[in-house]
């Protein structure tokens, strides 16, 4: 910088070294870019011909090999969902003409119904380019054979070995294992999202609900590559090189076959839900909502008249109901909130109140559903016999803020994180809630009057019966809690290690033992000489339980006789129960949508799913209903 | 009256722009423009996304080119400690895409840190160098190198090789214009040569993979010299005039991977030949050389070196994406300036070409 002392000449000095430096730069540029275009020359001129032979000759094409997706076996390892092979026609269509003359000429050869070309129709829609797409699906073997012998009349069209999902038990626990079918738009975007697309590529199918959605990204596996020399009309001239592709990992579910087919048949007709739950694990040992559906409808694209079917139907068996349906759960709420008053201090277990069959509350007569009441009532005796009276005094006394917070502590109102996408929340009712659910100002304030109703499981409350059946476990299980969950260990296909999903505790809720045992004891009562001793009758294990009615249809006050109500209003029958109680192995919740009262047909399915788990009995014919005391 | 409202206002809108920049940059966006749709017409047409990329692009420059370089100077500290912070919390706390942390999840969205550092670190080295424009010794080179360094490292360390090579140039670029001793370039490329067996051990096993197959695709051809082999088949067949527009057969059978991003070189090449390559480099070369002459005329040190850094930014981005595709340089992810897809690359060379404009338009302003 010696320059800086002749003040005058320094800047141009300056400036004529940075021009320098400009010029430089600008030799730089040509000389890089000289380059590229003597690169070019070479490649487009000197070896334009060998080049040209390579792109119009031989192309080579990298194929992908679709992994076997993994197969999903119950606890006993009995197959729940499986592949098998099967030969497809299938037609490239960018390599035919004239698309329609082409499955007309097929059509002499082999059998294309209307359905198989509406379908082709609808996959050409959502296809990408050079995809071959199929028209016919399982060929036999004769007419594989058919349309060998006629193969050159129909250039584009080729018969190719696929594999397909196969669920062996059709309609059983469709809605736990689900189903897969055809890769649409909105998955799509979601295996570029997980930056799966590469691993994806060649693979036509992927899990849309239930297990087969949750883990598609374990049972999918990893796609192999072919590397295939192929001529100029698309045909493969000789194999470079494989890489083998690597099977998804099997799944090996908590779930119980047998006792799943039992708990299903045993709802009949009727349409409910039952969610088993092994309360030591979580692990979910039947998941019921019926009526359910086949599953292997979907998987080649559901035929549009069984959609219809399906989805028009008023039973909605697309729904699932022990996760997506939310009810309020009537009397199978009163142990909870028994459980809350011994916790928060409102209540001794030997503290007895007098009720006369109804209780005054702002003007409002609460009524119990026995006339002239239950006389004098203590804790066992509320939940054996299940007394309003006493839960309406116990809400009011409790307030909603105390009974919400006690509540959300046992999962209500929660997703309960169960490994099936799509779970619902329940309504778990309080103050805020409410401010959240309405818009206007007036809707938005809490009456203390809609506390009462709380108490009966009433009012706002709605559950999934996936977490009344936690929130039974939970109490089975002396306030450890658990996520419920159906995968019990995930198998790698490669080194056959085994990941166990671990049953972790959720959380400990810290309740007294003592409170715990008295709650148990009142249950015991109940399937001994409550609401539940009818259908409990004669067990050889003790069990514990809680009979419900939800009510689906206000009768503001007056009588409910079922029989003059329509069938749809028909009160919910709910029932909870675990067994052995001093060891409980197996928790759960049932519903029965309009069953009536929770004694009379929910009771008796919960009687059954204990007699086949505990004793290996199965049901000696239907269960009879008739008139028992109601709860 | 009225019209001497239009008249300014007509005036007011292209007082900032420089016509020859603006005339080659539209043309090569019109080339890009036909390439993008040829590349995907046939599956996912992105040509429409793609114009109005080309939009907002052209409309950040001309918001740019109003700014006056001195008020440009003052994004240089924010914008650089902004963009080396996110880095870092992509260093933290990133989302991990095929193997490289180079995300930053909002939570809505993902935002690339990297690129913001593009523009920044030529902005900071070249206000860094203004401030101390009197009394520039040889520690300024130092710091100014350091400052460099930092973002470098941490955009390398993600790994993503090619953004850091595009930062690395700029902030190179700016050291060169603001008078780097020749003995120090000269010693540092013989450093560089003689630590390049220590470089090569520190290197990535894809990205050593990238040099071996650059120097023989077939050891190979399933992954990264698929990429080779193809676009050479696609460019080699081309001839002199190319298959013509949407004919392309390496195309259209999908063989060219990234096809409307960083290889659609290949398609166009394909399709147009040596003449069309021919006409795009004299493109890249009108639009650099003149930038070199804005950059040989800005009337300060701080407008001199961004400009210079700009202009050779662009060679780079053409030179290095040209030359993978090519098949003489290793697969970096750099795209074809104007011609590859995407929204956030466009936006950022033309914020460039908009600095460019403001630099030779303000000129005047700032001499009297």
């Amino acid at each position: 910088m010696r320059a800086r002392q002749s003040p005058l000449t320094a800047p141009d000095r300056e400036l004529d070294r940075f021009r320098f430096r400009v010029a430089s730069a600008g030799v730089a540029v040509l000389v890089a870019f000289a380059l590229l275009v003597a690169r070019f020359f070479h490649l487009q001129i000197v070896q334009h011909a060998y080049y040209t032979t390579r792109a119009e000759d031989n192309r080579i094409s990298l194929v992908p090999i679709v992994p076997n997706r993994g197969v999903i076996v119950d606890s006993k390892g009995v197959v729940l969902a499986r592949n098998y092979s099967a030969f497809t026609l299938e037609i490239t269509p960018s390599k035919v003409d004239d698309l329609d003359a082409t499955i007309d000429g097929l059509s002499r050869v082999i059998e294309v119904l209307p359905k198989d070309r509406k379908r082709f129709r609808r996959l050409l829609e959502e296809s990408k380019t050079f995809e071959s797409l199929p028209i016919r699906s399982r060929l036999t073997e004769e007419e594989v054979a058919r349309f060998a012998a006629n193969r050159y009349l129909f250039p584009g069209v080729e018969v190719k070995a696929r594999l397909f999902r196969q669920y062996p038990l059709g309609p059983i626990a469709s809605h736990a294992i689900g189903y897969i079918s055809r890769i649409n738009k909105r998955d799509m975007e979601i295996i570029e999202e997980s930056d799966q697309a590469a691993n994806y590529k060649g693979t036509d199918h992927i899990g849309k609900t239930g297990i087969e959605q949750k883990y598609e990204f374990q049972l999918h596996g990893e796609t192999g590559y072919e590397q295939v020399e192929i001529d100029a009309g698309g045909r493969a001239i000789r194999n470079l090189s494989r890489t083998a592709p690597v099977q998804g990992n099997n799944l090996t579910l908590t779930l119980d076959t047998k006792l799943q087919e039992m708990a299903e048949k045993a709802f009949g007709e009727r349409r409910g839900a039952l969610v088993a739950i092994e309360p030591s694990t979580g692990g979910i040992l039947a998941l019921v909502s019926t009526p359910t559906f086949d599953p292997n409808l979907f998987i080649d694209g559901i035929r549009t008249d069984d959609w219809d079917l399906l989805n028009n139907s008023p039973d909605k068996p697309l729904l699932n109901r022990a996760l997506n349906g939310a009810y309020p759960p009537g009397s199978t709420f009163k142990p909870f909130m028994a459980l809350a008053a011994l916790e928060t201090g409102k209540r001794t277990p030997g503290q007895a109140i007098s009720d006369p069959g109804f209780f005054n509350f702002g003007g409002h007569q609460f009524r119990d559903d026995k006339k002239g009441g239950h006389g004098s009532v203590d804790m066992y005796k509320s939940i054996v016999h299940s007394c309003d009276t006493y839960y309406y005094m116990l809400a009011n006394d409790m307030g909603i803020d105390s009974i919400a917070r006690f509540m959300r502590q046992l999962g209500f109102g929660q997703r309960t994180g169960v490994d099936i996408e799509g779970e619902s929340e329940g309504v778990l009712p309080s103050p805020e809630w409410k401010k959240r659910r309405f818009k206007r100002p007036e809707q938005q304030k809490w009456f203390a009057g809609e506390t009462i109703s709380i108490g009966i499981g009433q009012g706002y409350n709605a559950y999934t019966p996936i977490q009344l059946a936690q929130a039974t476990a939970v109490v089975a299980n002396n306030g450890i809690m658990f996520r419920p969950h159906l995968v019990k260990y995930i198998t790698d296909s490669r080194t056959g290690e085994k990941t166990m999903i671990e049953p972790e505790p959720l959380r400990i809720l810290p309740w007294k033992r003592q409170h715990v045992e008295v709650i148990k004891k009142a249950m015991i009562g109940v399937n001994t000489q409550g609401t539940g001793a009818r259908a409990f009758a004669g067990a050889a294990y003790v069990s514990a339980g809680k009979t419900g009615t939800a009510q689906v249809f206000s009768l503001k006050g007056a009588d409910y006789k079922s029989s003059r109500v329509k069938k749809e209003l028909r009160d919910h029958a709910l029932f909870i129960a675990f067994a052995p109680a001093d060891q409980p192995k197996i928790a759960l919740a049932v519903l029965v949508e309009n069953g009536g009262f929770g004694a009379q047909s929910a009771a008796p399915i919960a009687r059954m799913v204990f007699d086949y788990y505990l004793l290996g009995k199965l049901p000696k014919g239907a269960a009879a209903e008739d008139d028992v005391e109601d709860d | 009256m009225f019209q001497q409202f239009l008249q300014r206002l007509r005036l007011r809108l292209v007082e900032h722009l420089d016509g020859p920049l603006l005339l080659i940059m539209l043309a090569l966006m019109t080339v890009g423009l036909s390439t993008v749709y040829s590349a995907t017409y046939d599956a996912n047409n992105r040509a429409l996304a793609q114009a109005l990329n080309m939009a907002v692009g052209l409309c950040a420059m001309w918001a740019v080119a109003q700014f006056p370089p001195q008020k440009l100077m003052r994004f240089a500290v924010p914008l650089y400690v902004v963009g080396v912070v996110l880095l870092v919390l992509v260093f933290l706390f990133g989302v991990k895409v095929n193997g490289a942390r180079r995300w930053l999840s909002l939570g809505f969205t993902r935002i690339q840190p990297s690129e913001l550092l593009k523009l920044g670190v030529p902005l900071m080295l070249a206000w860094y160098f203004h401030k101390h424009e009197a009394v520039l010794k040889l520690r300024h080179y130092l710091v100014a190198g350091l400052l460099l360094l930092v973002p470098f490292a941490l955009i390398a360390k993600q790994p993503d090789l090619g953004t850091a090579i595009l930062v690395g140039a700029a902030g190179f670029y700016v050291l060169f214009f603001a008078g780097l001793p020749w003995q120090v370039i000269i010693g540092l490329a013989a450093t560089g040569a003689g630590a390049a067996p220590f470089v090569w051990t520190m290197l990535h096993d894809y990205q050593r993979k990238r040099i071996l197959t650059l120097i023989d695709p077939t050891s190979d051809p399933l992954g990264s010299g698929y990429h080779i082999i193809q676009s050479t088949i696609a460019i080699g067949s081309g001839g002199s005039f190319g298959k013509g527009w949407l004919a392309g057969t390496q195309t259209h059978l999908e063989f060219i991977p990234e096809r409307h991003t960083d290889f659609i070189f290949a398609v166009f090449s394909e399709e147009r030949g040596l003449l069309g390559n021919s006409v795009l480099v004299v493109l890249y070369l009108l639009l650099i050389g003149r930038g070199l002459m804005i950059t040989a005329n800005a009337s300060t040190l701080f407008a001199r070196v961004m400009a210079g850094s700009i202009t050779l930014s662009l060679f780079t981005y053409a030179f290095v994406n040209m030359g993978m595709v090519s098949g003489i340089l290793p697969v970096v992810g750099v795209p074809l300036p104007f011609m590859s897809y995407g929204g956030t690359a466009l936006v950022t060379l033309s914020i460039g070409i908009g600095i460019l404009m403001s630099i030779q338009t303000h000129r005047m302003l700032v001499r009297q």
